[in-house]
């Protein structure tokens, strides 16, 4: 437990020290660019007063700490796009991309527990291969453009769903699916591995035996083992999900925190910027320790020393 | 599958990327090319796959374009085993502190998803060709840094490595002699493995404007160029994207079919094929 906030500490204070840099080091200076909304012409004297005025002339740890006690305190300044508080674009933001990874998760999990698991049941077969053939499309089709098809299908042709916005609970499908099926893949394969693993295990065989029934066979020992590697890569893909979610969020138009974040960076609107890298990077950090403890519900003989990943 | 329908598949997929590397050498016509009196026509003999809303040869533009994507994904990977194999090497032979610091390091970049700092980076830097090489760099390093550094811990602890310290031999000459051998498959493995997920990001970034820019004929960008013809066009919205398919396809079969013949521990492919 104290490691886990030791870590989250180190984690947080390296985030903000790259948000931070992020502005200090970005090519193009920060102020011309919040000067040049205006697109009049700037003096030198102008830019003179305003680096002044936001204390950029100021040593470099002084501006740090100054940045860390806005961090602390939830102030990561105003939006250039809007004007607004940044945290007020971000709250406004996220439920939706939290409405999207978690709809998408649901969908993963659902895909990844009928196509694994009937993969593994039929082993061999042509259901085995088709799941098989599902899995290496699926990951190597590009999520925005199979968005793009689903919008093409779905909503310009067919005139079934929404093409873009989440005005409407429907808006939520096309995304959903597109997003879903990037992700599952991986969890499909490993599930049916783990699934034909276990089933050969001795506990298993030892419960057939004893002539245990088939369905409590599979919920009550298979499954359980085999949802230790993928609880594993749900982990590490977590950060797939995300990355994922702003491509779709993009494609879609969702008004999500990714879509936030990439007009932010091209309109080099810095305080967005920190902030999104700052909040997802702890939502991330926050996750993982998540799922290194349902590792150890999972499986007791995991000690907290042998569940250490990241 | 037979091992000779295997060796023959290898051959296949290499064919295919090398003829891509000499895709502006095939492309029949000029790529940038704009005509507007032939826009948004439908697949014929002058134009095999159709123009876009230029009146530009999509075809041409395709071949064109796969030196972009494809090349680019690949110097990207190239640059990325150069920088994060020898530190993985080094990080894992000489341990100590030098090892920490480089895994903290490693440590924050597999924290942070792959997407995510490298739409940030290539946002930041602006768009174009040497600043998306940097942010799939700083994106990809990490990988091989840690395959690596595991490799040569696992190696590390052998007996013969032992005796060959024993008898003298150099750190060079063991890291030559014996540690590389080790290496060279799994990282071949990962790489292929790559290369499939580095044209997905190269395409995701062009798309979302952040990568390569037009009038480049970059497959994302064209996607992304395309978007408001697909309706009166379905080749632009089609095309591009079946090119993309079927490259990261290969590539991926490619790697599965190395990560079979290398077998690294499971623990590692789960990893590696995590690591999306």
């Amino acid at each position: 437990m104290i490691r886990w906030l030791l870590q989250g500490l180190g984690f947080f204070f390296v985030l903000t020290i790259i948000g931070f840099l992020i502005v200090q080091l970005a090519p193009g200076d920060a102020v011309l660019s919040m000067l040049k909304v205006d697109t009049v012409a700037v003096t030198d004297a102008e830019i003179e007063a305003l680096r002044e005025n936001l204390g950029l002339n100021d040593p470099a740890l002084q501006q740090y700490g100054r940045f860390l006690g806005g961090v602390l305190r939830g102030d990561f300044g105003n939006s250039l796009m809007t004007g607004k508080p940044v945290m007020t674009e971000l709250a406004k933001a996220f439920p939706y991309t939290l409405m999207l990874a978690g709809a998408t998760m649901v969908l993963a999990v659902v895909i990844t527990f009928v196509l694994g698991g009937l993969a593994a049941r039929f082993q061999g077969s042509l259901i085995d291969k088709a799941v098989g053939v599902f899995c290496t499309a699926g990951a190597a089709l590009p999520t925005f453009w199979f968005g793009l098809l689903l919008i093409d299908m779905f909503a310009v042709r067919l005139h079934l769903l929404p093409s873009s916005g989440m005005a409407t609970p429907a808006g939520l499908v096309l995304p959903t699916v597109a997003l879903a099926v990037a992700i599952a893949p991986p969890y499909i394969k490993i599930l049916r591995n783990s699934l034909i693993e276990a089933s050969g295990r001795e506990f298993v065989r030892a419960a057939r035996a004893r002539g245990v029934s088939e369905p409590v066979i599979f919920f009550k020992h298979t499954l359980r083992d085999s949802l230790i590697p993928l609880v594993t890569i749900l982990g590490v893909s977590l950060g797939s999900l995300l990355g994922g979610a702003v491509i779709v969020e993009v494609t879609f138009g969702i008004p999500g925190v990714g879509k936030l974040a990439v007009e932010a960076l091209a309109r080099r609107d810095y305080g967005v910027i920190q902030a999104f890298v700052i909040i997802v990077g702890m939502a991330i950090f926050v996750i993982n320790m998540l799922v290194d403890l349902s590792y150890r519900l999972l499986d007791p003989s995991i000690s907290l020393k042998g569940a250490e990943r990241v | 599958m037979s091992k000779r329908k295997t060796t023959i598949g290898v051959v296949a997929v290499l064919v295919l990327l090398a003829l891509l590397m000499m895709g502006p050498l095939l492309a029949p016509q000029d790529p940038e090319l704009v005509n507007l009196a032939a826009r948004l026509q439908s697949p014929s003999v002058a134009h095999l796959l159709g123009t876009d809303n230029l009146g530009r040869d999509i075809l041409s533009r395709i071949l064109t374009g796969a030196q972009v994507t494809v090349g680019l994904s690949l110097l990207a990977l190239s640059l990325s085993i150069l920088i994060g194999v020898p530190l993985g090497l080094i990080s894992g032979w000489v341990g100590g502190r030098f090892d920490w610091i480089v895994m903290r390091i490693v440590d924050v970049f597999i924290a942070l998803p792959d997407y995510i700092v490298a739409i940030v980076l290539s946002g930041l830097l602006g768009p174009g060709f040497v600043n998306m090489l940097i942010a799939i760099l700083a994106v990809k390093w990490v990988g091989y840094t840690r395959l690596v550094r595991s490799l040569v811990l696992q190696e590390k602890t052998r007996d013969y490595l032992m005796i060959s310290k024993l008898a003298g031999g150099s750190n060079l000459r063991i890291l030559r002699q014996h540690m590389i051998p080790h290496i060279v498959g799994p990282v071949l493995a990962l790489a292929t493995m790559d290369i499939g997920k580095v044209i997905l990001l190269v395409a995701s970034l062009s798309f979302i404007g952040m990568g390569v820019q037009p009038p480049s004929p970059e497959w994302g960008a064209m996607l992304n160029d395309g978007r408001a013809y697909f309706a009166q066009a379905a080749q632009l919205m089609i095309i591009p994207g079946i090119a993309i398919f079927i490259v990261v396809a290969a590539a991926s079969w490619l790697g599965d079919q190395l990560m079979k013949r290398y077998t690294i521990s499971s623990e590692d492919e789960r990893m590696t094929s995590a690591l999306a």
